[in-house]
């Protein structure tokens, strides 16, 4: 069936891949992982995938017009650099830091 | 000379659009969804050089992990009942778009009271916001959310009384329309939040 120009899509299909995932995103945090990376690597995976989904077909982002998609990704781009400078923040040596502690004067 | 010119505006009118050609109102929940994901992007980029930058606990030893996936259950079901409320409302069926606006009303609800309960076993147990930098981040992220969704039942609450209220046609629907975009962009958030804070 059609409705304002697009068709309805199947929700209870996209409801049951939202269940499995989710199924498959606590069982891969139980499962026990020698790398904090591959645990978080995982579960991030799945859950952009669910986030993907419910934009795409509960929020009819797949079926709006394109300025739509362009508003929300430009968002998307910017919310992503800004963790990107907080990833480098990590990553990334700073004089007057080591290990993440602060050798700058000393707080009475 | 300068001419006032009376303008006429129906606020029913859905055919009142922005030159992008869509309606007002669902422009404007999408430009307000848009600050929204920054406001939450800043949040989970706090959390993760909090996270990832310093000792922290494991999570699944503080946080009940299986309480809050049934709970996460329970939002991703407002969220498909949202979506249906809005199909049969575009279908013609009023009597089912109740039905799923009550059943998603239902549902903030439930997932409202499991978090308050959360929140009342975890400061029992001494896990609080002041405690630990992990107490902090999480209740300030999840107290976050939580608003929004307190916000959000407000609004199925209203929405649903309209609809009884025989406010919605299959022609002028945009009220559940605009809210869906909301309350589905509320589950979006939660399912990153579940994935951050709780499982890693």
């Amino acid at each position: 069936m059609t409705t304002d120009g697009h068709t309805i899509p199947n929700y209870m299909a996209i409801f049951w891949w939202l269940l499995g995932l989710t199924i498959a995103e606590i069982g891969w945090a139980v499962l026990p992982h020698h790398s904090e990376l591959v645990l978080a690597g995982g579960i991030v995976a799945l859950a952009i995938v669910k986030a993907v989904l419910v934009a795409m077909y509960f929020m009819h982002l797949k079926f709006e017009r394109r300025t739509m998609g362009i508003l929300f990704a430009s968002t998307l781009i910017l919310g992503m650099i800004l963790v990107s400078v907080g990833i480098g923040e990590l990553v990334l040596p700073r004089p007057g830091y080591a290990h993440g502690v602060v050798h700058g004067p000393s707080v009475q | 000379m300068e001419h006032a010119e009376a303008i006429t505006f129906d606020p029913h009118a859905e055919e009142d659009r922005t030159s992008t050609g869509i309606p007002h109102d669902k422009m404007g929940m999408w430009i307000f969804l848009c600050s929204e994901v920054m406001f939450f992007t800043g949040l989970i980029g706090s959390y993760i050089v909090l996270r990832f930058g310093s000792t922290w606990p494991d999570p699944k030893k503080t946080l009940n992990i299986w309480l809050t996936a049934a709970n996460t259950f329970i939002l991703i079901c407002s969220s498909v009942t949202m979506v249906k409320a809005l199909e049969w409302i575009q279908r013609g069926d009023t009597r089912k778009m109740k039905l799923f606006l009550c059943l998603t009303l239902l549902g903030g609800s439930i997932f409202l009271s499991v978090q308050i309960v959360e929140y009342r076993h975890l400061l029992h147990e001494g896990f609080n916001p002041h405690g630990s930098l992990f107490g902090s981040a999480f209740y300030t992220m999840t107290g976050f959310h939580g608003f929004h969704v307190f916000c959000g039942v407000v609004c199925i609450a209203f929405c649903t009384g309209k609809a009884f209220l025989g406010k919605y046609t299959p022609q002028h629907h945009l009220g559940v329309e605009t809210l869906g975009l909301y309350w589905h962009f509320v589950d979006l958030v939660w399912i990153l939040l579940f994935a951050i804070v709780y499982l890693i």
